[in-house]
């Protein structure tokens, strides 16, 4: 039972980040998500300390927030003060993930946070936290709740679609339509923060970077169609998970670890076929 | 207090030591992210940084030890492995380069938790403090470890002053290197060398995840301080090194505070800082120069009208009502009231009984944009044969730029013309 209450939390958070990670690697904003994976550390941390608990709500509240100024800070720097962009979410979210730290340290007696658990998160201890309604054992408390976040993932897709593929892939022609390009941008960086938070605890910062880039980069790979790319993610976000999670369990190592292993072998191996068939084709058409 | 002086004065060995290394890692990272920064390289630094914990696991399972030695060559490895795979995905996918080091960057890391969390389980008593290479030890850093780290420093800091030169030209113009002659491939291969050796020590220091900034940070904000790149890493080597010392002195006064965030702590205020405040680059400077360009084109406007008006009338001296002045349609009345009371109090016009007139300092200060207006369009006129309606609009953004210079080498170009393409007549000063 333990190995399908992981398997499915690690799922349904490998789903939810890599839809929206899709978006971002369109967009040429991989980098951009690693830097609000690790930026919304400050977030939780100043949520914990005026909430004084782990509530879900403070947290997100906290991470949306700094997600958000973190994207400003990077514009800032790259328009106002024209650096260059690599070097403007270098000095972001490193400046931020300092902070956080700090703040931890600071408060350590009221904040039940550690170093290791935001890098890399512990999934093995999904199945410990159950939500239980009475004598109803009704499962891992996580479960639901990346549930949840998945159904809003889902529900911002699929109601926003025309605005997030038109501002993804031409943005010119999509304010010439009307349509708000800063809008569609905030609230799709707000929601990879909000992912991000969600997923923080059992995967850590680091993991959620490889859910949110590497299946929607091995997709994109397979197909020039977004939505069979979304399709596609979601497939190998469940196989990095099922996989993962054995793997782990065969080398007695971090879960998550061996989920985000997992995902970049078979990015190679997909990378491996689509390099193979280019140089198979042209003789083909030869012929 | 106490502290402080015992902190200064350097008495404690353990100070000198800490001191001492996060020093050096800082001056040395700063120095080699100047040349990651110049060549566009900034985060590549945070993909070896994550991409070195792997070669670390692996040498340690095959040594079975915590050799400093053979870890640093497990970390070259990798980080090795990473660039290639960096540069491969971007070159032979349709992957952008910041898709391919998010890739790179979080696969060998998980795959290095992976390593280090089934060494941890396996019970091999010796990897304990292996995970300092996640989250840096700067606060415990030992006699050896400075021995290591400055022996590397130093032999970074060597290489590149005496490849200087060359690393400054493939920084700037790989194209040109490679034409004059330069093993190119063999240079941006030691420059990344070098980059990988210094993120194998400094993690030592800071952790994974801040490393990047020990590379990056120092280099943004020096760049806003020189255009030389000599200038730009001494400050860069500044920046680190006095951040080092921060970190410490922090992480030694409160000793629950960990001192690699507060090094980048220092950093990140420093480079913000000069961001901000740095004369000439930094956004205020450039706010002021854009705000001063602003109202010297407005006021030039001004003056611009009264001249017109008076042109149109025969006579420069006539009251002018600011009303009459809004018919020009030219300015918002805000912009309008604002420049007239810039320019009075600049005496180059009077105001009485809310009648506006223009001075005769005022008349040669108009006279002379106007000139260079018209001089302008005369020049498109005659040497670029634009046709006379076509020259207006960019003599109307030339003539606050012209300097006395060209006007000079216009007016001896064109023999000192007397009318424009339209005309009009070309002011001069009065001989007096």
């Amino acid at each position: 039972m333990e190995a399908i209450w992981i398997i499915a939390v690690g799922s349904l958070i490998a789903i939810s980040c890599g839809l929206l990670g899709s978006f971002l690697v369109l967009r040429k904003m991989a980098m951009v998500g690693d830097a609000i994976s690790h930026a919304v550390l400050p977030g939780i941390v100043l949520a914990y300390l005026f909430s004084g608990s782990r509530g879900t709500i403070p947290m997100l509240i906290g991470a949306a927030a700094l997600g958000v100024l973190t994207t400003l800070l990077i514009e800032l720097f790259y328009k106002q003060a024209k650096l260059q962009v690599d070097a403007s979410i270098g000095i972001t979210f490193t400046w931020l993930f300092a902070i956080g730290i700090i703040l931890i340290s600071l408060f350590a007696g009221q904040v039940d946070l550690d170093q290791d658990c935001v890098l890399y998160g512990e999934i093995a201890y999904v199945p410990l936290d159950l939500w239980i309604i009475g004598d109803f054992n009704l499962g891992p408390r996580t479960l639901y709740i990346a549930g949840f976040m998945l159904l809003v993932v889902l529900f911002i897709i699929v109601r926003g679609y025309k605005g997030l593929f038109l501002t993804t892939f031409n943005e010119e022609y999509a304010s010439a339509l009307g349509i708000k390009v800063a809008f569609w941008h905030y609230l799709l960086m707000s929601s990879v923060s909000l992912t991000t938070v969600i997923s923080f605890e059992s995967v850590g910062a680091i993991l959620v970077v490889a859910f949110l880039i590497v299946p929607p980069a091995t997709a994109y790979l397979l197909t020039n169609q977004l939505k069979s790319m979304l399709w596609l993610t979601a497939l190998f976000a469940v196989l990095s998970s099922v996989f993962g999670y054995y793997l782990a369990v065969l080398i007695n190592g971090s879960i998550a670890g061996a989920m985000a292993s997992v995902a970049g072998i078979l990015f190679v191996m997909v990378w491996g076929y689509t390099v193979l068939k280019r140089r198979v084709e042209p003789k083909l058409i030869q012929k | 207090m106490n502290d402080t002086i015992r902190f200064l004065s350097f008495t404690d060995p353990n100070v000198r030591y800490v001191v001492l290394g996060t020093m050096i890692l800082g001056a040395t990272a700063a120095m080699v992210g100047c040349f990651s920064f110049l060549r566009k390289r900034a985060l590549v630094g945070d993909a070896i940084a994550h991409s070195i914990l792997p070669g670390v696991c692996l040498s340690f399972m095959i040594s079975g030890e915590k050799d400093p030695l053979w870890l640093i060559l497990g970390a070259i490895f990798s980080g090795w492995l990473s660039l290639l795979m960096i540069d491969g995905i971007s070159r032979t996918t349709k992957l952008k380069s910041d898709a391919a080091i998010g890739i790179v960057l979080s696969v060998f890391f998980g795959f290095g938790i992976l390593l280090l969390t089934t060494i941890q389980h396996s019970g091999n008593a010796a990897q304990a403090g292996l995970d300092k290479f996640l989250f840096g030890k700067a606060a415990s850093l030992t006699k050896d470890d400075i021995m290591i780290f400055s022996g590397i420093g130093v032999f970074l800091i060597l290489i590149i002053l005496l490849l200087y030169k060359e690393f400054k030209l493939i920084s700037f113009n790989p194209e040109y290197a490679k034409v004059i002659g330069l093993p190119v491939k063999f240079l941006e291969f030691l420059l990344a060398t070098i980059t990988i050796l210094s993120v194998a020590v400094g993690i030592q220091a800071v952790g994974v995840v801040l490393m990047a900034a020990l590379l990056i940070t120092p280099a943004s904000g020096a760049r806003f301080w020189s255009d030389r790149l000599g200038i730009m890493i001494i400050i860069a080597c500044v920046f680190g090194a006095a951040s080092g010392f921060l970190g410490s002195y922090v992480s030694y006064i409160a000793p629950a505070m960990p001192t690699g965030p507060w090094v980048v702590m220092a950093l990140s205020v420093l480079t913000i800082g000069s961001i901000w405040f740095a004369p000439k680059r930094g956004v205020f400077s450039k706010w002021r120069t854009f705000w001063k360009n602003k109202d010297q084109i407005l006021t030039e406007n001004i003056l611009k009208l009264f001249y017109h008006l008076g042109e149109a009338d025969g006579n420069f001296e006539t009251a002018r009502s600011f009303q009459s002045l809004m018919e020009s349609d030219r300015f918002r009345a805000y912009d309008l009231g604002k420049g007239l009371r810039k320019l009075k109090k600049r005496n180059l016009i009077r105001k009485k009984d809310a009648q506006w007139f223009i001075t005769a300092s005022g008349l040669k200060e108009a006279s002379r944009i106007i000139r260079l207006h018209r001089l302008w369009e005369l020049y498109l006129n005659q040497r670029l044969k634009l046709e006379p309606d076509h020259v207006h609009n960019d003599a109307e953004a030339i003539e606050h730029i012209i300097t006395p210079e060209i006007e000079a080498q216009l007016a001896s170009e064109l023999d000192s013309p007397t009318e424009d393409p339209h005309a009009s007549k070309i002011p001069y000063p009065t001989q007096s």
